[in-house]
């Protein structure tokens, strides 16, 4: 089983095209809904997590970019400024996935991309504004 | 109590490079392994270091005169309200002002992105900030209003007067109620969700000198990234507070009140900080040189986490008394029991940070670049068991 995180964008053309249901119908991939967004010029934006075999996963992929969406991982999304961060860890009280967490004994708070589902907690949590959300911006 | 080194003793070594200088956290092991006497002998300065959310902080600012003069009574730097009751180009900005136009908590939690402290970390990373002053006009400061973007460098003076720094001790948020709640302490989840504590423990400066034997007027230290100093008790200032056989305080106590020239500070230290649903505040990095005098000193700053408690409180209103009492080490571990419960905790309080200034004090003294100042003035305190 192969579980990834990503970002799909739709342009405005095919937005309202039925592309979720044939991913899930034609290429057996299962799929967990973390976000939906439609912007003012009426792109889309969905972060989901899909599961499935690599093997339905090539074809999902496939599939997707055929139809014109857009695929990127989470982590291309969300990041963190390094140089701001100062590691205090208030965000790990929000952190639903445990993407943000402090690595013991140094208390080194690490953000590990794959495990962020893009919930955006951590945003006004970080008292310094170090996470940055790109992903939820439409398309240039 | 064995030989006491005087000040001037170890000012004498640090100016020739002899000096043995050693973090608090490396004087745990020091002092475990060859004992207090001997420690006192060889180690001289041991520092500590502390990074995090400060509120009672700002700055005295002077802005210049103007032509015709102004008596600025109203003043906003970036649109940030400053004290103006003071004389003429004279201001007070405090960390926790927001933004005159911040829409504060009408949307609950309010996230308070702008405010005195980010005035503060933008002038001292050389940013331009917009002025703007008002007077009612007087015979001899006829002006009534004043507007100039600025820098740090164009400023005459620009001073860091922290009224209360670097608590002693703090304690551990826990929220008991059915709801979220936004405190100072950070986002508390409801039903015991998480405990927040904000103290660097064995690190923190004044848990290194739990009576404060070297600290008052005149004790340089680090502050902001630059050398300032210890002028006063901060407010609140608690020495009578609850304390362990071995002299650390259980609750909240001491506080320092800090003074140092902004225009020598780097925005590393001095970050300002938005908290949500709470308001704005200043992320201060102090670090604070603690002399070996006799053994006594060595004892005290060998203090680790394990030895340090604070009290877990309940930030909800619900129930006034402390829950419990826990240790750093518990708390530093990742997550504690409070009623049987398992919880997350959650620093607020930068450990890392509070080693990094902790080092570089360390380095400061080692080059000697930094020497100690003997406090002129010290700190209201209590009795120490079996000292005179
Ligand atoms: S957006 Fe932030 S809080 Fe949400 S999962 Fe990712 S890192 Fe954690
Ligand atoms: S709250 Fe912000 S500054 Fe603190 S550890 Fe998390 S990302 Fe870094």
């Amino acid at each position: 089983m192969h579980s990834r995180r990503l970002v799909l964008r739709f342009p405005r053309e095919i937005v309202d095209k039925p592309i979720i249901t044939s991913l899930v119908r034609d290429c057996n991939l299962d799929f967990n809904i973390l976000k939906a967004q439609i912007f003012p010029r009426k792109e889309g934006m969905l972060v989901l997590e899909l599961r499935g075999t690599s093997e339905d996963f090539d074809k999902g992929l496939r599939y997707l970019e055929e139809a014109g969406v857009q695929v990127e991982p989470v982590g291309q999304g969300i990041r963190r400024d390094e140089q701001r961060c100062c590691q205090c860890g208030a965000c790990t009280a929000v952190c639903p996935t445990g993407a943000l967490h402090v690595v013991r004994p140094q208390m080194e708070v690490e953000f590990e991309t794959e495990l962020c589902s893009a919930c955006e907690l951590c945003v006004k949590t970080c008292p310094v504004r170090a996470m940055i959300v790109t992903f939820d911006k439409a398309i240039a | 109590m064995g030989k006491y080194k005087t000040y001037a003793e170890i000012n004498e070594k640090i100016r020739n490079g002899k000096a043995v200088v050693v973090t608090a956290e490396d004087m745990v092991g020091i002092v475990k392994s060859k004992g207090a006497a001997k420690a006192a002998k060889e180690v001289d300065v041991v520092t500590t270091g502390t990074f995090a959310p400060m509120c009672s902080s700002g700055a005295f600012i002077n802005f210049g005169h103007t032509s015709p003069p102004i008596k600025a009574s109203k003043v906003w730097l970036n649109n940030v309200p400053a004290y103006g009751g003071v004389a003429a180009v004279d201001l007070y900005l405090g960390a926790t002002e927001p933004a005159a136009d911040d829409p504060l908590n009408k949307v609950h939690p309010g996230a308070f992105e702008y405010g005195g402290g980010h005035v503060l970390e933008d002038l001292v990373s050389g940013k331009q900030i917009h002025l703007r002053a008002e007077g009612y006009g007087t015979d001899c400061y006829p002006k009534r209003a004043f507007e100039k973007d600025v820098t740090l460098k164009d400023l005459p003076y620009a001073v860091m007067c922290n009224p209360r720094n670097c608590y002693q001790n703090y304690n551990c948020a826990v929220n008991v109620s059915k709801k979220i709640i936004y405190t100072y302490m950070g986002a508390l989840k409801p039903n015991l969700g998480n405990a927040n504590y904000c103290s660097a423990g064995q690190l923190s400066p004044m848990l290194n000198d739990p009576y404060y034997r070297t600290l008052g007027l005149g004790t340089r230290i680090f502050l902001g990234g630059a050398q300032g100093f210890i002028t006063w008790h901060g407010s609140q200032h608690r020495p009578d507070a609850a304390r362990l056989a071995a002299g650390t305080p259980r609750t909240p106590a001491g506080t320092l009140m800090l003074m140092g020239d902004l225009k020598q500070m780097s925005p590393r230290w001095v970050m300002g900080a938005s908290i949500l649903g709470y308001g704005c505040s200043l992320m201060l990095g102090v670090g604070i040189p603690i002399p070996i005098l006799d053994e006594e000193m060595a004892l005290f700053t060998s203090v680790s986490d394990k030895d340090i408690v604070t009290q877990v409180k309940d930030y909800s209103f619900t129930r006034p008394e402390p829950i419990c009492e826990i240790s750093y080490a518990e708390l530093r571990s990742g997550s504690i029991t409070v009623e049987g419960k398992e919880i997350p905790t959650v620093p607020l309080s930068s450990y890392s940070r509070a080693k990094e200034i902790a080092e570089i004090l360390k380095d400061w003294i080692q080059k000697g670049d930094f020497l100690l100042g003997e406090p002129q003035n010290m700190l209201p305190t209590v009795p120490r068991a079996g000292v005179k």
